[in-house]
C-alpha cells in the first residue's frame, strides 16, 4: 500500500518539520513522561510521510493543496475582544474554555465551579490531576503511524482538559470554542476527556473562524486531536462541530476508549473548510459499551469534506449505532468511510451503520464506504448507503399543498439534514444549525 | 348535491394524457358543477389515478391534447402549487411519507401559503396548533399527529384522515378523492366519511375515485361515472354503483362498444 518511495511523495518531515520548525521553543516539562511523549511525536514527524491519494486511507482525498501552501505558527494567543468571541457563546454553556489559534485564551474563558471537576487549560490541570492524565494523554488518539496527530503532538502545549470524578454528573455542557483569527497560520487544538467511572456530561467541542481571517486570500490549518475516555458506566455526549470558513484546512483525530457498560454517543456537524478530514475511532475496551455516532455534512461549492469512522468492537455484547448524513451541493465532494470491525469474541455485538447521501447538483460528489470485518460468529451487523436526489414524490406531494418548488426542494432538504441536528440535546446550538442548514440550503436552490 | 343554476367548477374536454409514452386518458369528457358529488368508478388501469393526478400536475403524465377550465381557468397552464392555491385539491391514494419534516409544520406552511394567495389571515404557530386541533376533532385525530414526521409510520387509515385534515384546512373549491377508502376499516371509513360529508357544501364539489362501493353508502354520489379505458363510458346515479356491484364491470363495456358500433 505504502508508495514510500515514490518521487512526488511529501516527507512529512520536510513538510510539518518546517511547521514545527515555526513553532516558538517549548520550555521542558518538569514532567518526563510528558518530554518523552513530545519527543516521540516530533522523531515520528520527521519519518512519517504525507499521505496521498496512493494510501488507501486517503484514496478519495487529496490534500496536495495544502502540502503547496506555507504556514506559520501563532507565537502567542493574539488579543481578542470578548465582544468578537461572544457570539460564538452558547447560551446553555456556562463553562467554557476558548481557544484562539490553538492558545488558551483565560480571558474569554469560564472554569467549572462544581468541586472535583476538572475542566481547565493542560497546565494547571497537570498540577493537581497529572497521574489522572498520564494514561490518557497522547494514548489513545495513536501518532505513530499518522503524521497529523504526530505534528500535533509534538507541539503539545495549551490543551482542553475535562476530568468528571466518579459519579459526579456534570448538569450543563462544557463548551470548548477554537478560533482561528489569522490567516496562513497552523493551529494544533487539542481535547482530553476523561470521563471517570459512572460519571456524565456533555461537551461541545467547536471550530470556528473570524470572518476577516478568510475574506481575503489565504487560509489557516487547524490540525486537531481529542481523546475522550470514558471509564466504566460513564456516558458522554459529544457534539462537535467544524464551522471553519470555506478555504481553511482542518484535519482532526479523534479517538475515544469506552470502559464497559459505557455510553458514548456523538453528533458531529461538518460545516467549513476547503479540505477537511475527520477521523473518529471509538474502541470497545470492555464489554456491554454503547455507541452512538451520527454525522452531517453539509457542504458546497468547491468544499471536500472527509469524514473516516472506525467502531472496533474489541469486547463482547457492544452496541454501535451510526447515521451519517451528506448535502453536498456546488461542485464539492464528501467522503464517507465507516470501518466496523468486530474482533473474535467480540460476541453478541449488535452494530448498524447507515449513511445516507442527498447530492444537489449534477456536479456534487459523494465517495462512500461502508467497511465491515467480521471476526465472530454470534453478531447482528447492518450497514447500508444510499446516494440520491430529492425524492420527486415528495416534491410534488408539497407542491401539491401549495409549497413553491423551490420552497418544497428547500423544507426536504432542510428535514434530511435535520435529522442528525434533532439528536443534539441543546437548544440554541440545535437552533443555529438549523438556520445554517436553512440558509445554505435556500442558497443553493 | 345538485342544486338548478349551479356553475361549473370543472369542464374537461378531449383530454388525452400519456405516462412514459403509454397513452392512458383518450377523449376524456367531464364536468362538474358546485355542490355535486362525483364517484368515478372503473377496473384497475381504466386510467382513474392517472386522471386525478393529470389534474393534480403530477409531473411524470404527458398532457398531448384536451382542455380544462377550472372556474373558468386553464388548469393545465398551472403549477401544481398554482392548482392547489386556486382551490383544487387532490386526496392522495398512497400520501407522501416526508422524513424529517413535522406534520404541524407541513400543514401551516401549506395552510398559510393558501391562506395568502386568497389574502387572508396567516396564522402564526400558536394560533394555527388552536386551528388545527379542532379541525382534527372532525377526523378523531389524535394532535400528536402534529408533532410526528408527515405520513412517516402512520396506519393507511391514519395517512387517509391526514389527507381529509389537510382537506379540511385549505377548504378548497374542487376535491379528488383517490381510492380515500383503500386502507380503512370499516370504522376508519365511517370516520372519513362523515368528515368529507360535513365538509360538503353548495359551493364546492367532490369527485370520489373508487373500485367499491362501500364508500358510497356513507358519502352519497349525486353521480357515478364509469370510465374504463382512459374515457368515461357511463354515467348514471347513485343506483348505478349499486348495479356494478353486483353485475361487475364487462357488461358496462360491453354496452359501450355496441353504441358505439351502432354510432359508427
Amino acid at each position: 500500500m505504502s508508495a514510500a518511495n515514490a518521487p512526488t511523495r511529501v516527507i512529512a518531515g520536510n513538510y510539518l518539520e518546517n511547521l514545527l520548525a515555526g513553532q516558538p521553543q517549548r520550555e521542558a516539562s518538569s514532567l518526563a513522561w510528558l518530554n518523552t511523549l513530545r519527543e516521540e511525536a516530533t522523531n515520528c514527524v520527521s519519518t512519517l510521510t504525507l499521505p496521498t491519494t496512493r494510501d488507501e486511507e486517503w484514496r478519495f482525498t487529496d490534500i496536495s493543496l495544502l502540502s503547496k501552501m506555507s504556514f506559520t505558527s501563532a507565537l502567542s494567543a493574539s488579543c481578542l475582544e470578548a465582544v468578537d468571541a461572544a457570539h460564538f457563546y452558547i447560551e446553555e454553556a456556562t463553562t467554557r474554555l476558548v481557544f484562539v489559534d490553538g492558545f488558551y485564551a483565560p480571558q474569554l474563558s469560564s472554569t467549572s465551579k462544581q468541586s472535583g471537576v476538572v475542566v481547565s487549560n493542560l497546565s494547571p490541570a497537570m498540577a493537581t490531576h497529572a497521574t489522572a492524565i498520564e494514561p490518557h494523554l497522547g494514548r489513545h488518539a495513536l501518532f505513530t503511524n499518522d503524521a497529523f496527530s504526530a505534528q500535533n503532538t509534538a507541539t503539545l502545549h495549551d490543551a482542553a482538559v475535562m476530568i468528571v470524578p466518579r459519579d459526579v454528573a456534570v448538569a450543563t455542557p462544557v463548551h470548548l470554542l477554537f478560533i482561528a483569527t489569522q490567516k496562513e497560520l497552523v493551529g494544533t487544538p487539542r481535547c482530553l476527556v476523561i470521563a471517570e467511572a459512572g460519571s456524565t456530561m456533555t461537551v461541545i467541542e467547536d471550530y470556528v473562524v473570524l470572518p476577516q481571517a478568510h475574506s481575503q486570500e489565504g487560509a489557516h490549518f487547524t490540525n486537531t486531536v481529542t481523546e475522550i475516555v470514558l471509564e466504566d458506566n460513564a456516558h458522554v455526549m459529544h457534539i462537535r462541530v467544524q464551522r471553519e470558513g470555506s478555504k481553511a484546512f482542518h484535519i482532526a483525530n479523534c479517538a475515544v476508549s469506552l470502559g464497559r457498560a459505557s455510553n458514548y454517543q456523538s453528533v458531529s456537524v461538518a460545516l467549513g473548510a476547503r479540505i477537511s478530514r475527520y477521523n473518529l475511532h471509538v474502541r470497545q475496551t470492555a464489554e456491554g459499551s454503547h455507541c452512538t455516532l451520527d454525522g452531517l455534512t453539509l457542504i458546497s461549492g468547491r468544499q471536500l469534506a472527509d469524514t473516516h469512522t472506525c467502531i472496533d468492537h474489541a469486547k463482547p455484547h457492544g452496541i454501535s449505532h451510526q447515521l451519517h448524513k451528506c448535502i453536498v451541493g456546488g461542485s464539492a465532494h464528501a467522503v464517507f468511510n465507516g470501518k466496523v470491525m468486530v474482533r473474535e469474541g467480540a460476541q453478541r455485538t449488535d452494530a448498524k451503520q447507515s449513511n445516507r447521501n442527498l447530492l444537489l447538483t449534477a456536479k456534487a460528489h459523494i465517495d462512500t464506504k461502508p467497511q465491515l470485518e467480521i471476526f465472530a460468529s454470534d453478531v447482528k451487523c447492518t450497514h447500508g448507503a444510499t446516494v440520491g436526489q430529492l425524492d420527486s414524490e415528495e416534491v410534488f406531494y408539497l407542491q401539491s399543498r401549495g409549497l413553491a418548488e423551490s420552497a418544497a426542494r428547500n423544507l426536504l432538504t432542510y428535514a434530511f439534514g435535520a435529522e442528525v441536528i434533532d439528536r443534539i440535546p441543546i437548544a440554541s446550538l440545535k437552533h443555529q444549525l438549523e438556520q445554517t442548514v436553512l440558509e445554505q440550503t435556500a442558497s443553493q436552490l | 348535491m345538485i342544486y338548478p343554476d349551479s356553475k361549473v367548477l370543472l369542464e374537461v374536454r378531449g383530454l388525452c394524457a400519456t405516462v412514459n409514452g403509454i397513452d392512458i386518458l383518450k377523449n376524456l369528457d367531464f364536468t362538474v358543477r358546485s355542490g355535486e358529488v362525483h364517484a368515478i368508478m372503473g377496473q384497475n388501469g381504466s386510467g382513474k389515478s392517472t386522471f386525478a393526478k393529470v389534474l393534480a400536475g403530477h409531473p411524470a403524465y404527458e398532457v398531448t391534447s384536451g382542455s380544462v377550465l377550472f372556474e373558468g381557468q386553464d388548469l393545465l397552464a398551472l403549477k401544481p402549487e398554482e392548482r392547489a392555491r386556486a382551490g383544487f385539491f387532490l386526496a392522495f391514494q398512497y400520501p407522501i411519507e416526508v422524513s424529517g419534516v413535522g406534520n404541524g409544520q407541513f400543514l401551516r406552511l401549506s395552510y398559510n401559503t393558501v391562506q395568502k394567495q386568497r389574502g387572508m389571515e396567516e396564522l402564526d404557530p400558536l394560533e394555527f396548533d388552536d386551528f388545527v386541533r379542532e379541525k382534527m376533532k372532525l377526523l378523531e385525530m389524535s394532535p400528536d399527529f402534529l408533532d410526528r414526521s408527515v405520513n412517516e409510520g402512520f396506519s393507511g387509515g391514519e395517512k387517509k384522515r391526514n389527507e381529509i385534515l389537510q382537506m379540511a384546512l385549505l377548504e378548497p373549491r374542487l376535491a379528488i378523492l383517490d381510492e380515500t377508502d383503500s386502507g380503512l376499516d370499516i370504522d376508519a371509513l365511517r370516520i372519513v366519511a362523515h368528515g368529507v360529508n360535513q365538509l360538503t357544501t353548495k359551493d364546492n364539489a367532490m369527485v370520489m375515485v373508487t373500485h367499491y362501493q362501500r364508500l358510497l353508502n356513507y358519502i352519497v354520489p349525486d353521480y357515478v361515472h364509469v370510465m374504463d379505458a382512459g374515457r368515461i363510458i357511463k354515467t348514471g346515479g347513485k343506483a348505478l354503483a349499486l348495479e356494478l356491484e353486483t353485475r361487475g364491470y364487462d357488461w358496462v363495456s360491453t354496452e359501450y362498444k355496441a353504441t358505439a358500433s351502432v354510432t359508427a
